[in-house]
């Protein structure tokens, strides 16, 4: 059985919260490089001015956005490791509260939803763990911002919702985030499991690589039908007005209940913060 | 194209703005986010003296990243203006006329900011290393126990703002 020190994960979790919220992922890079092309005026240079401050952010090692979010971190254990030398979950807010104090991110974690007192060091993080074969160990840090994680929806559709039933409310979910989410935007969405795990769905696909389709045809299809119906919506680079709403509509599905249609969709900023690391 | 403007602001200068306009302020601004207004609020509603004057002062909506060794300040920008429509009415009508923040206000607000004739500035969400470059100096002024949440003022230098809603209630969110 392969063991991991959990010194090791401590210091990879910190790594990979000041690489997400200071280097931009070059994907989204290439994206607003090609929309500044197809926008004038104030959305033109709002986008210019994104591409000057992922510049700046590099060279000054600033954050990319004040902002540097709640960290959610998604672990893939493979059944065959065992973590060695303490807790992993001490382990990964360890890394948090070691990445935030030396990249001089910001502590934007209150310890009780209505007491609101600031724990000062961002922990603790959102975990999810998952269990898979083999002896690999992947770690996922997603630092997420709330403009966006506050426009986000959840709705548990009827069956006689169908498809339609599913584009309304995701038009839906970003005609009223309108500016709000920092467009241009990621929307992630989950379909179908239950309550929670929609929730879940939605948020692993803000992970996956900037515009990569679904596996299945007819749902690749839904994700290119909404990213263009959402691009006419005209609400465009900051809200300002323009053509570059969102770079990608991501779908995950799984299963569900006879009853249901479970439909959750996480918006993500134009940044989309997530940074992964296998040991 | 780019408008120049100097804190304090004057009526006059605010009558004069247009939704739309691309702008750079120059001056002292004080930084207040959710917290710092919870508490603004209810020191207007026990008739206590505010922190700073609001007479001629732009409020930002802003809780910036820890200043690195060396640098006057970290990243900084708007957050989502929204958030603060609750606590704006009464903070507009005791004369804090001028705010930067990002996205949409409640007609409310619109509303108070066309009858006390201030001004709304939308900054581009998520260009903080950019924005960080126009902060020349800061000092905290109030509620500092709050973190990123303090009141600070802020001497800036082409702080680059959009006019999202001016003192004629034109908004420039509106589709």
């Amino acid at each position: 059985m392969r063991e991991i020190h959990i010194e090791k994960i401590t210091e990879v979790v910190a790594e990979l919260c000041i690489k997400a919220c200071l280097i931009v992922d070059p994907k989204i890079r290439t994206h607003i490089e090609n929309a500044v092309n197809t926008e004038t005026g104030l959305a033109k240079q709002v986008l210019e001015n994104m591409l000057q401050n992922q510049d700046i952010a590099r060279t000054e090692r600033l954050p990319i956005c004040q902002d540097t979010g709640m960290a959610v971190v998604f672990v893939e254990i493979g059944q065959d490791v065992r973590i060695v030398g303490g807790l992993l979950a001490d382990a990964i807010n360890e890394g948090v509260r070691k990445g935030y104090e030396e990249g001089f991110l910001r502590k934007s974690v209150v310890s009780d939803p209505i007491h609101r007192t600031n724990t000062k060091d961002n922990t603790p993080a959102v975990i999810h763990y998952n269990i898979v074969s083999g002896d690999g160990f992947k770690i996922t840090v997603s630092p997420k911002g709330f403009g966006s994680e506050n426009m986000s929806q959840l709705k548990m559709l009827v069956p006689a919702d169908g498809i339609e039933g599913i584009k309304d409310f995701v038009l839906k979910t970003v005609t009223e985030a309108d500016s709000n989410p920092c467009p241009p935007i990621i929307v992630g969405i989950g379909i179908g499991g239950t309550f929670e795990y929609s929730a879940v769905m939605a948020k692993k696909a803000l992970l996956r690589p900037l515009g990569q389709p679904n596996h299945d045809p007819y749902w690749a299809g839904i994700e290119q039908e909404l990213l263009a119906e959402i691009n006419s919506s005209g609400i465009g680079p900051a809200g300002l007005g323009g053509k570059t709403t969102a770079m990608a509509v991501h779908i995950n599905t799984f299963a569900t209940h006879i009853a249901g249609l479970p439909l959750a969709v996480n918006l993500g900023c134009h940044v989309n913060r997530h940074e992964e690391a296998k040991l | 194209m780019i408008k120049e403007i100097f804190t304090p602001l004057s009526d006059a200068v605010i009558a004069e703005l247009n939704m739309g306009e691309m702008v750079h302020i120059t001056g002292e601004i004080y930084t207040a986010r959710d917290a710092a207004h919870a508490r603004l609020a209810q020191m207007v509603t026990q008739g206590q003296k505010m922190p700073f004057d609001f007479e001629g002062s732009i409020v930002f909506y802003a809780g910036p990243s820890p200043a690195p060794d060396g640098k006057v300040m970290g990243s900084i920008g708007p957050t989502t203006a929204g958030r603060m429509d609750i606590f704006s009415p009464l903070l507009i009508s005791h004369g804090l006329k001028a705010m930067i923040g990002k996205g949409l206000r409640s007609d409310t607000v619109r509303g108070e900011i066309k009858i006390h004739r201030g001004v709304y500035f939308a900054g581009v969400g998520g260009i903080a290393a950019l924005m960080s470059q126009s902060i020349k100096a800061v000092e905290t002024v109030a509620f500092e126990d709050l973190g990123t949440e303090a009141i600070r003022k802020l001497t800036v230098e082409k702080l680059p703002v959009i006019v999202a809603i001016d003192s004629k209630g034109n908004c420039i969110y509106e589709r």
